[in-house]
């Protein structure tokens, strides 16, 4: 067996990947008109709902208690999907998921199978491994498709092909399908994608889905989807994979009444997405004869253990933060060099690396809070944001180098000044002395040097005052207490005046 | 062997590790039951009313609704059926196989399909493709979704029938239509094994600039008669 061909995602940090971005006005425009649409959308359709906030809480409840309780009902789920005549696999991490997947293609000597947009799939780096194996893999969904002919990376979980307008999707097509005449209305180019993709759902016996939730009670797996691709590819093959994430069950049938309220207003923007498919195991005579569920840890099971994260797992994974997010609404999704992409792909990412990976995301955030607001399930974003901004300092702070990093050394003295008001005085006036080479001729600091020259790198800073509040203060009491001295018992007399009124 | 134990029992241990101590069926049943359902559970809309609303979304997705009296059940809804299969010029028509007789207009061809080799044909998803269109029941509806549910079965059908034909033809009676989701669950709690696939609008994608173009690879038509 071919190893697992390493994440396609570079790693660099959040604010290099960033630049770049910034740089493309295109890219820009395009994200920044997608994600108002949304939004827009998402405000109207939320906002006219009476109990949208009882919709959240109940959601944010039943998925928490899902989680912890997570043992339990998947077992209980891998028990009814048995039943009703599912597979149930079990992948500890990315290869073995890949692993598993393969062999079962391998089975049906196909070469090419059929695949529904999943982010999960993405996460564990599956349409490579195939394809190293031999196997070609047609994503279906509009967006992906785009994003695969064209050779690119998604941006959004919902809306992959967001930093790409109708030009750039014609282009693609017009080379891709040879299609040279193809016009650019997105009516034409969803046409072109739907002969492109029909002969291959007709044709295909093998499908590659991920879930957007499981059901414990009845070993239900519900797919809630637009364009029909879906339900082609969950319909027509003769074997059907799901790829699911082991923190996607719900207790009951009945919870998708709350999620299936609040998955597609949040995002997309409608009341209902066109299709939400369910199904349970086989059923004689309609869809697929073989089923086949891959449940997949891939470090999700560490993240249940840490009472302030373990929301991270919460998501349903709607977008509506990324469409709400300052940070995404600027640099889109490869900023962040992450499957998962925005506040979200913040605290997911380096959770699912333990830490070694996306290490600067907790930090691409104003911790405005927005992310928050919108979150059908309530995931506290900016709360896990702080927590593992904690955790980066603290593994920093286990290397050498870390230790003895101008950033822990510059912190370390820090809080050794802010401990003592005496030290932090004459930190103050040493600062006061030392400023003088970096203030300009209208009294402001544009460069700060060294570890500090990236707070002045979009901004000005005004110097420190003369003056101290703590200096200020203490003058004015010296003052104050003379004036005292000086007009004697009228000035207590006048004071117990100004108490009259408690 | 099909399923890797190892795996499994490494991914529950690790889990319950995490948890920390596991509770009792009984214990995570009664906290299940204490979950907060603060949200709308009944709707509160006349019928005449909930019945606007539900034709007022499905056409908002770009959807034709025809409402039909219901004391004309009978001739009036087949006289429907005809109308709008000639306004959308479709012949030959595939049907589940337990769709009512009475519903079938003649100078159509109906192709019924599933149950045993007697009560109708498998066809394949190149043959159903051919075909100008499906005309199927539904077993719930949803008024302020605008959504049809469909259950596999005999008046609804294998899921592919209403899925690689171009167009798609509904019978929703007014008592099928709830106003809500959490409604419609609790009718179709009892079935909710079978495949069921939610229907609101023709297929549609907004994955280009956001701009919402009906019908990829679903039926591009989708109409409804709604019964009473």
């Amino acid at each position: 067996m071919k190893p697992t061909p390493s994440s396609h995602w570079q790693d660099r940090d959040f604010p290099a990947a960033a630049r770049e971005v910034l740089e493309d006005s295109q890219t820009r425009s395009n994200v920044r008109h997608a994600t108002n649409v949304i939004q827009a959308k998402r405000d109207a359709v939320t906002g006219e709902l009476p109990d949208w906030e009882p919709l959240r809480d109940a959601g944010a409840a039943i998925r928490a208690h899902s989680l912890a309780h997570l043992d339990y009902y998947l077992v209980q789920f891998e028990q009814a999907c048995t039943r009703a005549g599912g597979q149930v696999h079990w992948a500890r991490d990315a290869a073995e998921a890949n692993q598993i997947i393969l062999g079962l293609i391998q089975r049906h000597h196909v070469d090419e199978v059929l695949k529904i947009k999943t982010m999960t799939s993405e996460e564990v780096g599956l349409n490579p491994y195939l394809e190293a194996n031999g196997i070609r893999a047609h994503e279906t969904d509009l967006a992906e498709l785009i994003v695969q002919l064209g050779k690119d990376k998604p941006s959004h979980f919902v809306v992959p092909a967001l930093h790409k307008n109708r030009m750039q999707v014609r282009e693609i097509f017009q080379r891709e399908m040879h299609l040279p005449e193809l016009g650019e209305r997105p009516e034409d180019l969803a046409a072109a994608a739907r002969s492109y993709l029909r002969e291959k759902f007709f044709r295909l016996k093998v499908a590659v889905s991920g879930a957007n939730f499981l059901i414990a009670e009845n070993g239900a797996v519900c797919i809630v989807e637009s364009e029909g691709n879906g339900r082609m590819c969950l319909t027509l093959p003769d074997v059907l994979i799901s790829l699911v994430g082991i923190e996607k069950v719900l207790p009951r049938f009945r919870d998708l009444e709350v999620f299936l309220q609040t998955l597609p207003r949040s995002a997309t923007g409608e009341r209902m997405n066109p299709y939400n498919s369910i199904w349970t195991g086989v059923q004689q005579g309609d869809g697929p004869q073989e089923f086949h569920v891959v449940l997949l840890d891939n470090r999700r099971s560490p993240i249940l253990g840490d009472a302030e994260s373990r929301q991270t797992l919460q998501c349903i994974r709607c977008g509506a933060c990324l469409n709400a997010c300052p940070v995404y609404h600027q640099t889109g999704g490869h900023a962040y060099e992450s499957v998962y992409a925005g506040p979200i792909g913040a605290i997911l990412t380096p959770q699912l690396h333990s830490m070694e990976e996306g290490r600067s995301l907790p930090y691409a955030s104003s911790l405005c809070g927005a992310c928050y607001e919108v979150c059908p399930v309530k995931i506290n974003i900016p709360e896990v944001l702080i927590h593992l901004r904690g955790k980066v300092v603290e593994e920093d702070q286990k290397t050498l180098s870390g230790r003895f990093g101008m950033w822990n050394l510059g912190m370390q003295t820090a809080a050794f000044l802010f401990a003592s008001a005496s030290r932090l005085s004459l930190a103050q006036s040493l600062g006061r002395v030392a400023q003088k080479l970096v203030v300009n001729k209208e009294g402001m600091i544009e460069h700060l040097p060294l570890l500090l020259s990236g707070w002045t790198q979009t901004r000005d800073l005004r110097p420190l005052p003369e003056q101290s509040f703590r200096e200020w203060w203490a003058e004015r009491t010296l003052q104050t207490d003379a004036a005292r001295t000086d007009s004697g018992a009228g000035g207590q007399a006048t004071g117990r005046g100004s108490s009259h009124g408690e | 062997m099909e399923s890797n134990f190892g795996a499994r029992n490494a991914i529950l241990g690790a889990i319950r590790s995490a948890l920390g101590e596991t509770q009792s069926a009984e214990r995570i049943a009664a906290e299940y039951a204490a979950l907060p359902r603060g949200y709308k559970r009944h709707g509160t809309l006349p019928e005449q009313e909930r019945l606007r609303l539900f034709q007022h979304r499905l056409e908002e997705y770009g959807a034709g609704v025809r409402r039909v009296a219901s004391d004309a059940i009978g001739d009036g809804i087949r006289d429907e059926i005809a109308g709008r299969l000639a306004a959308r010029g479709c012949k030959r028509l595939v049907i589940p196989y337990g769709l009512p007789k009475g519903w079938l207009p003649a100078g159509f061809d109906f192709e019924p399909y599933g149950g045993n080799g007697e009560t109708g044909v498998s066809l394949g998803p190149t043959a159903l493709n051919r075909m100008d269109g499906v005309l199927t029941g539904c077993t719930v509806a949803i008024a302020e979704t605008g959504s049809i549910v469909l259950q596999s079965g005999e008046q609804q059908g294998a899921r592919a029938l209403t899925l690689a034909p171009d167009y798609h033809l509904c019978v929703v009676f007014a008592e099928q239509v709830v106003e809500t989701v959490p409604e419609s669950f609790a009718r179709l709690d009892a079935t909710s094994c079978l495949p069921t696939t939610f229907v609101s609008g023709p297929s549609a994608t907004a994955d280009i600039e956001m701009t919402r173009i009906k019908g990829v690879h679903g039926p591009r038509f989708l109409d409804v008669l709604l019964v009473g």
